[in-house]
């Protein structure tokens, strides 16, 4: 059986990859793809738990999270189209009208 | 007699004056300031004399009880303290009462003339009439603090007065400098006052005395007593203007001439005498102290009276001759004959306010002229000042029988027949006698013998110039130009008549010692004159002629040096080169002062106190706090760039330090 620390390692590996995606991609869509991978990260240290400790919690928590995913990706690729449309760019730095 | 004499009255009605004047005289015409000026200072005078026609010996001392004051403790007890507005008479103020009020009436009214074009007229009066209040109050104080607030009012009115052409800067700061130099006397008045509370627990003059009077004089060293009345004498010396404080006075002429007459010469400036003859008890005790006193003013004579003969500016001159005349008072007080001090005080008042109102008349007909090579010849112009001039000059040369003289040759034969000091002090003023004699002459001869020396030609420009400079100079800018000098009216005239009478006659009522007795009640029978008046009679009538003669010969030589042979000064002068040119600047007086203490001063508080402590300790902590703040706030406020990713990364960086702590904690 793989140990826990293996899928452990694996998740952390994945959230810092989201992470570092998140932070030094531009592109808006590259981003939105980094948040996902960080929330799969999350999600396979959940069901390894889950499978460690045989409790169903963790898994049950990952269909939650899934749910919130596939949400968030209905809104966020709305968001996307709309703000290409207006815009016509997909790099952050240049949709920052906001910013003082 | 039982009824009240209503002695608040006679303060409180130039105070309504000063009121009435000051807060409604902007919109009034110049008739009803006249009016309300002269009217209370004129109703303070008659009430004045009613009270002095009202009051006998008998009632003598009187105290009338106003309302209470500062209470402190039960009264009685040890370590209370009580001091009331309680106004007091005796002979004393009851003769000072009169002067002040007399001869400030006086003043008032010929100010109606000298005044009448001066833009700020009613204020000129709200500041008489406010003068004329705080110097009623001190004279008629019953206790040291009651007296302290006179004093400190007049010097805030002398500074008023002295100020009142604010715009011209020269009067400006003289008006500065007369307070200054007052407040280093007050420094010590105060302190007395202290130190007479710590001991004797009141301020009060009766309770005070009271508690001085057992005490035996400290003929052995210097005590309490000693401090106490050295002390007064620095507060009288910053009043009266003596050395070391005299040089406020001579400065303080910037002030319209009849202020000079009011404060500077009648009135005011004797409040050093009179505080320190009210304190005669102490100073009776402190012998040392009383050293101290004639020693300034026998000094003080003659230094002023040797400037005096160097100066060409007829108001200086006078100055000179006040703080001169100031010395002999304390001089007289010096050797312990308080009477023939005040006695001189009152003289003084009358031949000195017409000495100065005279000079106003002078500058008035010249118009606004001061400098007296510049005059000459006037006594065919204005004669009736002349006239005036002539019984003040002769009187203040002590030339019988004028009042100057009665009262200087008490203060004398007091000097010489006080002891082997007195020798000293009698020869000194015997030729600051002489001496004023010569510069009152010189006075005299200069500006109405002689020819005329402003040239008519000239005389219209200059006149318009002075009139151009009215209001910030003492011109007085009536209309007309000044082709040939020119009579004052009347308005001015009359009170110069009845000064000259007063003059002439005033000293007569020293005759047979009888002022002397008047007062015997407060001095008692005094330290000096207590020695056998008839026994030495014969040597007073030696030292009288003695005086005379000094008298006539500064006459001569004023004569000699400004009629008969007029180039004859310039040569003196070219022979003591130096000393002249000292004596010309006041021996440098102003100039060591300057050095001694202004510069230093400033010195200090530019370099240290400004730029040191206020700059580089208030300032630079302040300014530091507010740069340290806005550095960090620099720093850390770039880390909010409102850069969606930086933000994130700080996220992500603190939750890495939190996990990574957690875990190093758990590790452990």
């Amino acid at each position: 059986m793989v140990p826990l620390s293996y899928y452990l390692v694996l998740s952390g590996f994945l959230f810092a990859c989201g992470v570092t995606g998140f932070l030094i991609k531009r592109n808006i869509i590259t981003i939105f793809m980094s948040i996902e991978l960080m929330l799969n990260g999350v999600n396979l240290s959940f069901v390894a738990f889950a499978a460690h400790w045989h409790s169903l919690a963790g898994q049950v928590f990952v269909f939650f999270v899934m749910v919130v995913a596939a949400a968030e990706a209905a809104v966020g690729l709305a968001i996307i189209i709309a703000v290409y449309r207006t815009r016509e760019t997909l790099n952050v730095d240049q949709v920052n009208l906001l910013k003082l | 007699m039982t009824s009240s004499l209503n002695l608040w009255l006679i303060p409180v009605l130039p105070l309504a004056g000063a009121a009435i004047n000051g807060l409604l005289g902007k919109k009034s015409s110049r008739t009803a300031v006249s009016v309300i000026g002269l009217f209370f200072s004129g109703a303070a005078f008659a009430w004045a004399l009613s009270v002095a026609w009202r009051v006998s010996a008998a009632d003598l001392p009187y105290a009338e009880y106003i309302a209470h004051w500062i209470r402190y403790g039960a009264i009685g007890a040890s370590g209370s303290f009580a001091a009331d507005f309680t106004l007091y008479l005796d002979q004393l103020s009851l003769i000072m009462l009169l002067v002040v009020t007399g001869v400030g009436f006086l003043i008032h009214i010929y100010s109606v003339g000298y005044m009448w074009d001066d833009p700020s007229y009613y204020r000129f009066f709200a500041y008489l009439n406010l003068f004329m209040f705080f110097m009623l109050t001190l004279v008629l104080a019953s206790n040291y603090l009651l007296m302290f607030i006179g004093w400190e009012g007049v010097g805030l009115a002398s500074y008023l007065l002295i100020g009142f052409w604010f715009t011209k800067d020269s009067a400006a700061s003289a008006g500065k400098k007369a307070f200054i130099v007052n407040r280093i006397g007050d420094f010590g008045f105060l302190i007395a006052l202290f130190l007479i509370i710590e001991h004797f627990g009141s301020l009060d003059f009766t309770k005070v005395f009271a508690q001085v009077q057992p005490i035996a004089p400290e003929t052995s060293g210097a005590g309490l007593l000693t401090a106490i009345g050295i002390l007064l004498m620095v507060g009288a010396c910053g009043k009266s203007a003596q050395i070391p404080l005299y040089v406020w006075l001579p400065d303080a002429m910037e002030g319209p001439t009849p202020v000079s007459a009011l404060i500077h010469a009648a009135t005011m400036v004797t409040a050093g005498v009179y505080m320190v003859s009210r304190s005669h008890v102490i100073f009776e005790r402190a012998p040392m102290a009383l050293t101290v006193v004639a020693v300034i003013g026998t000094l003080t004579a003659i230094f002023a009276a040797t400037i005096g003969i160097t100066q060409t500016d007829i108001k200086k001159v006078l100055a000179y001759s006040t703080v001169s005349q100031l010395g002999y008072m304390f001089m007289a007080c010096g050797v312990g004959a308080f009477s023939a001090g005040i006695f001189h005080l009152m003289t003084h008042a009358f031949f000195k306010g017409l000495l100065f109102l005279g000079a106003g008349s002078v500058i008035h007909a010249v118009g606004g002229e001061q400098d007296m090579r510049q005059m000459g010849g006037l006594r065919t112009y204005i004669p009736w000042t002349f006239g005036t001039m002539c019984i003040a000059t002769l009187a203040i040369a002590g030339i019988p029988p004028f009042a100057g003289f009665w009262s200087k040759d008490e203060i004398l034969w007091k000097a010489f027949s006080s002891g082997p000091e007195g020798k000293v002090y009698w020869m000194i003023g015997l030729i600051t006698a002489f001496l004023t004699s010569f510069y009152m002459f010189r006075l005299l001869f200069m500006t109405f013998f002689g020819d005329y020396h402003g040239v008519q030609v000239d005389e219209h420009g200059r006149a318009h110039l002075a009139h151009s400079h009215a209001g910030t100079d003492d011109a007085h800018g009536h209309g007309e130009s000044h082709g040939e000098p020119h009579e004052s009216p009347m308005v001015m005239l009359v009170p110069l008549m009845i000064l000259a009478l007063l003059a002439t006659v005033g000293g007569l009522v020293g005759i047979g010692n009888r002022f002397e007795h008047f007062l015997e009640p407060v001095f008692g029978p005094g330290v000096a004159g207590a020695a056998g008046d008839a026994a030495s009679s014969a040597q007073e009538y030696v030292l009288m002629g003695i005086s005379i003669t000094v008298a006539l010969l500064g006459f001569l030589l004023a004569y000699v040096l400004y009629i008969s042979k007029p180039y004859l000064p310039q040569k003196i002068a070219d022979g003591l080169n130096g000393f002249y040119t000292a004596v010309l600047n006041k021996y440098y007086v102003d100039e060591l002062y300057s050095k001694l203490f202004v510069k230093p001063l400033i010195e200090g508080s530019t370099r240290i106190l400004w730029q040191g402590v206020d700059r580089k300790v208030i300032d630079d902590t302040v300014n530091n706090a507010a740069d340290g703040a806005r550095d960090v706030s620099n720093e850390v406020r770039q880390m909010q760039s409102g850069n969606l990713r930086s933000y994130a990364g700080w996220i992500a960086a603190g939750s890495a330090a939190v996990i990574a702590y957690m875990i190093w904690m758990g590790v452990r």
